[in-house]
């Protein structure tokens, strides 16, 4: 079986995204040893709240994130867990992010629209990547969040409308590290069939 | 985005109380399995309501949570009993999504700003019982499950409770509830035209038009219904597509 590893930085709640992935056919770990997470077939980078809290906690497996991400084994950063993927963010001052994919979060603009942007949403799948495969154009997906990833086409996998259209997946320039605004794990049957193309990755 | 259709189930000391003879279930009464068969039929979200009086039955309710969170993958709020933040990051560390707030809100509001902080405004949902006063002219807000009245207008508590921090707000007519004659139009509107954060519509449905005008006329974010689901009067799917005829968006599964 394949060995996921849930890095475990003391944000947010894993549990959802655990059993999520064992619906998916893993077993996946929580964990934050370095040599867990350089020795997993796959990881998963979670993440709710600040992006500033996020940076302080995640900052000493910084390197062994890095390493890992060179190694070209995949990984899947979760909502917070894709925003801090890029290079920086408005959010609480501007902030530097782990900087795998170009790009900057930026906070939603004040319309009607409410914000946190909550709810189910639909995406539309802009590039092909086996992450998406069998996932129909147009799915709803669960979102909930304040600021939104603003990148390139060539690092967007798949978009989202809210007002303005923003990246509701990201991918790295190896295309080994993706991440998704919204929450595959809260996504019904769609977003466990993105978990099973995540394992499958792996 | 998407308007939900949010099932709710009342649990008592682990089990789920009502229309539970209706249901084909394997186990009857099961909130687990119930919430399975949502989760397949369309829901968007669902609610559990605590309706339990002791804490043993409290302790169940966290295993309910547990088993949840294992099986189903849409997200879920958790109401009813919840007073302290020790309780709050208990449920949502046993795998809820959100909690909500009702009686403990109105009595110390400061509850609800620091479980936003704590937690985050996703997180936080403030549940509001309202009812009709011809004297104040106004809805005035109820607390203990409807029992007391406090002398609060409904509007204005609506709007202080997302200046707290609340992330979304549990509206329940009570002059609506339980008559399955349509959801209460002027109060959703009134509070949904008032605040900026999503209104869930509670008490009254009874048919699939009603699903819609609360939608359209009400303004709400998304409806939440007990009875006609669970009895199967509506199916949650058969509302759903409706709603897309009316020109609704709502999640197609």
């Amino acid at each position: 079986m394949k060995k996921i590893v849930i890095i475990d930085y003391g944000v947010g709640n894993l549990r959802s995204v655990q059993k999520g992935l064992e619906c998916a056919g893993a077993s996946p770990t929580i964990s934050s040893d370095p040599q867990e997470i350089l020795g997993a077939d796959g990881v998963i980078l979670p993440g709710v709240g600040a992006f500033i809290d996020a940076m302080k906690k995640i900052e000493p497996m910084r390197d062994v994130i890095r390493e890992y991400v060179n190694s070209g084994k995949p990984m899947l950063g979760i909502c917070l867990g894709q925003q801090i993927l890029m290079s920086q963010s408005e959010e609480g001052g501007l902030t530097e992010g782990l900087d795998i994919v170009p790009g900057r979060v930026v906070r939603f603009p004040h319309t009607d629209l409410k914000v946190p942007h909550m709810g189910w949403n639909s995406i539309n799948i802009t590039q092909e990547h086996p992450f998406f495969e069998g996932v129909p154009d147009n799915s709803y997906v669960y979102f909930v969040h304040s600021y939104y990833v603003d990148t390139d086409e060539a690092h967007t996998l798949a978009s989202c409308k809210y007002g303005i259209e923003f990246a509701a997946s990201v991918i790295n320039d190896a295309k080994n590290v993706i991440g998704t605004q919204f929450h595959p794990e809260k996504s019904g049957d769609i977003g466990l069939k993105m978990l099973r193309n995540f394992v499958g990755m792996c | 985005m998407a308007k939900r259709i949010i099932p709710c189930l009342d649990v008592k000391d682990g089990r789920v109380v009502k229309g539970i003879k209706f249901v084909d279930l394997k186990e009857a009464g099961d909130p687990v399995e119930l919430a399975r068969y949502y989760d397949q039929s369309g829901a968007d979200e669902l609610v559990f309501l605590d309706i339990t009086a002791s804490f043993e039955g409290r302790e169940t309710m966290l295993e309910v949570v547990r088993r949840t969170a294992r099986e189903v993958f849409i997200p879920f709020i958790v109401g009813g009993g919840i007073a302290s933040i020790d309780q709050i990051r208990n449920i949502l560390k046993a795998g809820a999504d959100k909690i909500s707030l009702n009686t403990p809100a109105v009595e110390n509001p400061a509850i609800v700003k620091e479980a936003a902080q704590v937690f985050g405004s996703q997180c936080i949902v403030v549940a509001i019982d309202a009812c009709w006063n011809e004297k104040m002219q106004d809805w005035e807000v109820y607390t203990h499950g409807g029992r007391n009245a406090v002398g609060l207008s409904a509007v204005d508590w609506a709007v202080r409770v997302e200046s707290l921090g609340a992330g979304e707000i549990l509206l329940t007519s009570m002059d609506a509830d339980g008559g399955q004659d349509g959801f209460d139009i002027p109060l959703t509107r009134a509070i949904s035209e008032k605040v900026n954060i999503p209104v869930i519509a509670s008490g009254g449905a009874g048919t699939m038009e009603h699903f819609s005008e609360v939608l359209k006329e009400g303004k709400a974010d998304a409806a939440l219904a007990a009875s006609v689901f669970h009895y199967r009067q509506l199916l949650v799917k058969d509302v759903k597509k409706y709603l897309s005829e009316q020109g609704l968006e709502v999640r197609e599964s």
